[in-house]
């Protein structure tokens, strides 16, 4: 199969919601979607060849997340049981991550929550179709199933001081919850999962645990939109020529002139989410888009930094649909030198 | 982004140095700052692990937390911390000078100056207020006692903080967003949150900017890779190697702020700078005030009125502060007179002596006519000022089109003395370029508030009166 051999003997890595989160957050990234529809380890490949990125999670986070999840967990659920709300109802768990169980507990997902029994149910296995793949999903979750009707909870470690918390960990909590939402619902059916998810959080400065609903359905329909754009991967992938390959054991040239066959489409936010982002910036250097969208569309939406200069200078004389840019752009040069001087 | 400072950050990408966006500082920069680099434990909610303070650039004081997940631990760093800064904030609370008020009707007092205090990023700002947050509420006696400096702090931060966020207010200061008022470069903004990085663009280019970006962070938040092969083992041996490793990670970042206060200082303060700072004077006097007197803690959520009142000071504020910036630097009015919100021109006619007599009084309303090549987005009937005369307004009679721009005919008004004759020189003389804007310093009244006991029942009614609500979320000895 073609997605083997571009990444040749290495082990596939597998979406999470987190993956899918990023993918959707720049979905015109036809080098990412490649990449990830491939399942190829970036972080090793930009290692490779010579971009490394630092995307590592400081043990300490990790240890506050591991024991806040435990304390919610213990005495079963206990403490989360009454965080939810949610009286005495069964908990199950559908095990641990694992390559080899993976089908046996989807299937087992699959029928628990097809029951509509009242329950926990940690760790269920979904599945998602992402660009023209099915993938399986390994949500650290726990649906809530009552009456018929699922809800997500999630639990992450950022604290709630005073009813606030960090937006922009909010935010990324809302679309990976987004993503189980969409999941479960291609599963059961629209109406049977809830677009509000639960948030469950340490509150002010304790481990006391909150819950908080949001509302997931704005990240619902851009997953959706997003998620339809990357349909056509895999025709990008079959109109690859034969000789791109991401093999790990291919020479440092070759997978250059590998990643120069699949075009990216850098933006400075890339670089918070993706492992690529360090080779994908040196290879942007020079565009308008590298400095970001405001400038990008603040000069015009002119393609390189060399050319909205020499559009502001007359260096360069504008294309019919180049004008109105270019005499903004002489404009902000005029009135700039004449501050200047 | 306006196209004036996207067009900078291009030429700084050409040039590989950062562009300055302003000719002069829009910032009051103290002769006696003091600097606070704060380092977060990561993971925890606002658990420091260090911090590196001061007020002299020779002489950083290290503050560092061994065992950050300790609650003793992290109150003794909290007491550290209050007695190397409350000193330094308390310390301009002496001489005070009398301003008139009520049109010299009466007088109050403010102190002659004012503490700054400068932090790396807005993350650093973010630290302070949260730290503030988790420090005022605390109770100096009962079953879990802190130093009594700990809940002084605490309030001291968090006034800090409010401060921060009222546009050209200069009390708390962080250093990335000081130097990107000032200079553009030839990366993004994210990339400019770092601060080594922009720095580097500035002093040196874009070379040493991409070197700086591998070195060490300016916090709060640590490297995850610096957790867990440095801090982790560190911590969990309690080596004594902690400290000394944490003053080399914070040095670079404690010379950065000080190099950035001395590359501030060479720019020239704006004219209005001074006036802001009179303000931040006068909140920090009422401040001292206030904790003099009643000294309660600043309450966790304002009630209605209270937030009503100060959401209306922030957007006076604002507009204070973009009009004042304007008319203190022909850089900043460049971008509205490339939106054709003012525009320059040349003075073609004038009528220095015209006199109105329709009215009850005749009144002083001269007439200039003004030609300009600019874009224009300027009807008739608006209302116009000139940075060079700010107390006289022009109103637009006409706007026509000319072969080579516009020709505008304005109708002056008020400070031309209180003759029905112009007194020399304030009325624009053909021949004289002018700069005009519908920008407009004026003063703008603030709205009426009912008083807090007064909140209608539409805004929850009057809020409850101070109750300590210091114990359910503390955190607890572990």
């Amino acid at each position: 199969m073609k997605l083997d051999r571009l990444r040749g003997n290495a082990k596939a890595k597998r979406h999470n919601a987190r993956t899918i989160a990023a993918l959707t957050g720049n979905p015109g990234c036809a080098r990412r979607s490649v990449l990830d529809a491939a399942g190829i380890d970036k972080v090793k490949l930009a290692e490779r060849i010579g971009f490394p990125g630092s995307f590592g999670q400081s043990r300490f986070a990790l240890a506050r997340g591991n024991a806040f999840e435990a304390m919610l967990k213990a005495d079963d659920c206990a403490l989360l049981r009454s965080v939810l709300d949610v009286g005495v109802v069964d908990y199950q768990d559908l095990g641990e991550d694992a390559d080899d169980t993976l089908t046996a507990r989807h299937d087992r997902t699959r029928s628990l929550l097809a029951s509509a029994t009242s329950a926990l149910i940690d760790h269920p296995l979904l599945t998602l179709s992402v660009a023209g793949q099915t993938v399986f999903l390994e949500p650290d979750l726990i649906a809530f199933q009552s009456e018929g009707r699922l809800r997500v909870v999630e639990i992450k470690s950022f604290a709630v001081v005073d009813d606030q918390a960090d937006a922009a960990k909010v935010s990324a909590a809302a679309v990976q919850a987004a993503v189980y939402v969409l999941a479960l619902r291609e599963l059961l059916g629209e109406d049977r999962v809830s677009h509000e998810v639960v948030l469950v959080c340490p509150e002010n400065f304790s481990l006391e645990p909150v819950a908080v609903l949001l509302d997931v359905r704005k990240q619902l329909s851009t997953l959706r939109r997003q998620l339809s754009r990357l349909a056509s991967v895999p025709s990008l992938i079959d109109a690859l020529p034969d000789s791109v390959s991401f093999d790990e054991a291919l020479p440092v040239s070759s997978l250059l002139a590998s990643l120069a066959e699949v075009s990216a489409r850098y933006v400075p936010e890339c670089l918070s989410s993706c492992e690529m982002s360090v080779y994908c910036r040196d290879e942007a250097s020079g565009s308008t888009a590298a400095l970001g969208r405001s400038v990008r569309e603040s000069l015009g939406g002119v393609e390189t930094v060399a050319l909205a200069l020499d559009l502001s200078t007359g260096a360069a004389s504008p294309t019919p649909d180049q004008e109105e840019a270019a005499a903004l752009l002489r404009a902000a040069a005029r009135l700039r030198q004449e501050a200047l001087s | 982004m306006s196209t004036l400072v996207a067009l900078a950050r291009a030429q700084a990408f050409a040039a590989g140095r950062a562009q300055p966006i302003a000719t002069v500082r829009h910032l009051h920069v103290h002769d006696h700052p003091f600097v606070v680099i704060p380092l977060a434990m990561a993971g925890e909610a606002n658990a420091p692990l260090a911090a590196m303070v001061g007020a002299a650039p020779d002489d950083p004081r290290l503050l560092v937390v061994a065992q950050p997940r300790n609650r003793a631990e992290r109150f003794a760093f909290a007491d550290a911390l209050a007695g190397a800064l409350v000193p330094y904030l308390t310390s301009f609370a002496g001489d005070t000078e009398a301003v008139a008020v009520d049109r010299g009707r009466d007088v109050r007092h403010r102190f002659v100056d004012a503490p700054q205090v400068w932090v790396p990023n807005t993350g650093g700002v973010d630290f302070l207020r949260l730290f503030g947050r988790s420090t005022r509420f605390r109770r100096v006696d009962g079953e879990y006692p802190v130093p009594p400096t700990v809940p002084l702090l605490g309030q001291w931060l968090t006034f800090l903080a409010g401060a921060s966020e009222v546009p050209g207010s200069s009390l708390l200061l962080n250093a990335v967003q000081a130097l990107g008022l000032h200079w553009a470069t030839g990366q993004s903004g994210a990339e400019d949150a770092h601060l080594g990085s922009l720095l580097a663009w500035i002093e040196s280019g874009a070379a040493a900017a991409r070197e700086a970006e591998s070195g060490p962070v300016a916090g709060p938040a640590t490297d995850p890779d610096f957790d867990n092969r440095v801090l982790a083992p560190l911590i969990s041996d309690g080596d004594p190697a902690l400290t000394p490793v944490l003053r080399e990670l914070l040095l670079p970042t404690w010379q950065r702020m000080w190099r950035t206060l001395a590359l501030l200082r060479t720019l020239p303060a704006g004219e209005r700078v001074a006036g802001r700072w009179d303000s931040d004077r006068d909140s920090y006097s009422s401040f001292v005030e206030h904790l003099a007197e009643s000294g309660l803690p600043q309450p966790r959520r304002d009630g209605a009125v209270a937030a009503a009142a100060r959401l209306q000071r922030l957007e006076n504020a604002a507009t204070r502060y973009a009009v004042q910036r304007a008319f203190d630097d022909p850089l900043v009015m460049a971008e509205y007179r490339l939106a054709g919100v003012a525009f320059g021109g040349v003075v073609t006619l004038a009528n220095p002596d015209r006199v109105d007599d329709t009215g009850k009084r005749p009144v002083l309303r001269p007439r200039i006519m003004v030609a300009t090549t600019e874009t224009l987005r300027i009807e008739a009937g608006a209302t116009l000022t000139s940075p060079a005369r700010p107390a006289q307004k022009a109103k637009v009679i006409s706007v026509t089109r000319t072969e080579t721009g516009w020709d505008v005919l304005l109708e002056l008004s008020g400070g031309m003395g209180r003759k029905l004759m112009a007194e020399p020189g304030t009325v624009p003389a053909v021949g004289e370029k002018l700069l005009l804007t519908t920008l407009s310093e004026a003063y703008r009244p603030g709205a009426a508030f009912p008083e807090p006991a007064e909140t209608p029942w539409t805004h929850g009614g009057p809020p409850e009166p101070y109750s300590d609500p210091a114990q359910p979320d503390d955190d607890q000895p572990d």
